[in-house]
């Protein structure tokens, strides 16, 4: 089978980049006219940025010709979430409230990245509030896969991106889940680094405690060197963790003997399809098979993560949402009585159901009277919910779990239900709430769809947890398999 | 339970203006969620401290020192409405 530039790792791009064989331009036009063919199918981009991009793949290809340095991602067209700032080009969040918001800075990854091709901006549920992107105020964004189904979410339209061809990587945020699950569903890999490894400065934020920025890719070498690329600290989020970055390339060893694997046995109980269970004890078998040692283990208080979550993860959306007042940008209302009634109206015009929402289930939580019961009663069972992770990273390198306790589900199927909507991040809850490091990657197929599996490791446990994912993948091998849905 | 003054309440303090059909909505589905959070109640979390953050993060500190800033005229381009060097509003007194 003949592989199009299009459909190539970061790692295979950049063998032919430095090789000459083919130009920066030549792989962003195979990237864009993919995006041609298929973005009406699938639905990735809110903006895209066709334009800049091939700017961008000719300043390489010239810098390049006159003998300039090459990082690894130079010249490999990717995409952001439409989260992060990119200035000059807008920046909605999905959002009615942020439609025509065109940001006069870049985020610090936005930063970071210069020097690759940025195909467009993807498209979220509104400010990173969903799992399916159905909650992104401009439309849904189709499986790669089989377009009748969500491509999970919120970063459902950088995964779907990925799975699709329409970008060679993508960066996401992950705040319960909205990384891992979109990765899972679009058969891609993505990371939640450790909180405070990556800058969040011009991420949109979200729920500050919870909030990190990762890649989705198509392989778990491509993933180290994306993360190599945008980790680290920075002056402007005082939440960066200090200290150097570790090499992630470095760790790919391709080998698991005598890494000790925990598999939670609550996080394969009731809940999870038995076909999604069945293709994650597959890979545990394989992992075992090629000399991991591999145990049942307990976190107790898994089946807390939900309602500490939805309580903590509102709780801050509703402070870090009160600056979408139609003052300083972004939406206002058109004819306020006064200046309260411009914020009531503004914000009710602007936002969508979901965020409304969160934003009155937060306002709940940290009303007096309600602040003891219910906020600060969360932040305790999340100390609880981090101390069963420490214990468990004191007995074992990585946590093995499903990333998504169903397959794929079908557009609409549970947008009247916010509470079946929030069962779909089951799994991946957890991992913010402690802090750690969690990865999803595809571990098998059912009727032609992927199966995500999630490897958690200790706090900037990266670099295992990579390697045990690389490892699994070259033995495995789904990684091969292109999306049959476009 | 949640009532729908309650609801009401809740939307005047995040600045929210709801429908009589949002009220109705909303309502019930706070409630569906809220129910879910009681399981909450179970642990006994009295010498528990809480979690605010994760990393042991403390004072962190920068040089302050000056650097390039966004002039005037970047910060308003976005603003919905302006007169001059400000951002306009309607009439608050």
């Amino acid at each position: 089978m003949v592989n199009l530039l299009y459909q190539k790792s970061i790692t295979e791009l950049h063998d032919l980049l430095v090789r000459r064989e083919v130009s920066a331009v030549e792989i962003t036009r195979s990237v864009l006219e993919r995006v041609e063919r298929v973005e009406g199918t699938v639905k990735a981009y809110v903006t895209v940025t066709a334009e800049q991009a091939l700017a961008t793949a000719e300043e390489v290809d010239a810098k390049l010709a006159a003998g300039g340095d090459m990082g690894p991602l130079t010249g490999i067209p990717m995409a952001f979430k439409d989260n992060m700032c990119t200035k000059g080009v807008r920046t909605t969040c999905s959002s009615r409230i942020l439609e025509n918001f065109v940001p006069p800075y870049d985020a610090a990854v936005v930063e970071k990245l210069a020097g690759a091709p940025m195909i467009g901006k993807t498209n979220l549920d509104e400010f990173a509030m969903g799992s399916s992107t159905e909650n992104s105020a401009f439309f849904t964004t189709s499986n790669p896969w089989n377009p009748d189904l969500v491509p999970g979410g919120s970063s459902g339209g950088s995964a779907a991106a990925v799975a699709s061809g329409e970008a060679v990587y993508a960066l996401g945020s992950d705040t319960g889940g909205s990384i891992r699950q979109p990765a899972s569903f679009c058969g891609v890999v993505g990371l939640k680094p450790t909180y405070g490894l990556v800058s969040r400065y011009g991420l949109v934020a979200f729920a500050s405690s919870l909030d990190q920025i990762g890649p989705l890719t198509r392989t778990v070498t491509d993933c180290a060197m994306v993360l190599q690329a945008i980790a680290g600290p920075d002056e402007r989020d005082s939440t960066c963790a200090p200290g150097p970055v570790p090499d992630f390339n470095a760790a790919l060893t391709g080998e698991v003997r005598g890494l000790r694997i925990g598999v939670p046995r609550e996080y394969l109980a009731q809940g999870v399809d038995p076909r999604v269970a069945g293709a994650v004890g597959a890979a545990i078998d394989l992992l075992a098979a090629m000399g991991a040692e591999v145990e049942e283990t307990s976190l107790p208080h898994t089946s807390y993560a939900l309602p500490v979550y939805y309580l903590i993860a509102p709780a801050e959306a509703s402070s870090n949402l009160a600056r979408y007042d139609g003052v300083r940008y972004g939406y206002r209302a058109a004819r306020p009585e006064d200046v309260v009634d411009m914020f009531m109206q503004t914000r009710s015009e602007g936002f969508g159901a979901e965020v409304k929402r969160r934003i009155m289930l937060g306002t709940y939580a940290l009303s007096a009277g309600y602040y003891d019961a219910y906020y600060l009663k969360a932040l305790k069972v999340r100390t609880l919910i981090k101390r069963d992770f420490d214990r468990a990273f004191t007995r074992y390198d990585v946590l093995l779990t499903p990333t998504s306790p169903t397959l794929p589900f079908k557009k609409g199927e549970k947008t009247m239900d916010p509470v079946a909507m929030y069962l779909s991040d089951i799994c991946t809850l957890a991992a913010p709430l402690a802090g750690i490091p969690a990865l999803s990657l595809t571990c098998g197929f059912v009727d032609g769809l992927p199966v995500g599996l999630q490897l958690m490791g200790p706090p900037f446990g990266e670099r295992t947890i990579l390697r045990a994912a690389h490892a699994y993948e070259q033995k495995a091998g789904h990684w091969r398999r292109q999306a049959e849905g476009v | 339970m949640i009532s729908e003054k309650d609801v009401d309440y809740v939307a005047l303090l995040g600045r929210l203006k709801l429908t009589d059909e949002e009220r109705k909505l909303y309502t019930g589905q706070l409630n569906n969620i809220l129910e879910h959070f009681d399981r909450l109640k179970e642990l006994d979390t009295a010498e528990v401290p809480p979690t605010a953050h994760v990393l042991p993060l403390k004072n962190v500190f920068r040089a302050d020192r000056t650097g390039p800033d966004l002039a005037p005229e970047q910060v308003l381009a976005g603003a919905p409405d302006r007169d001059g060097r400000y951002f306009k509003v309607p009439r608050i007194v």
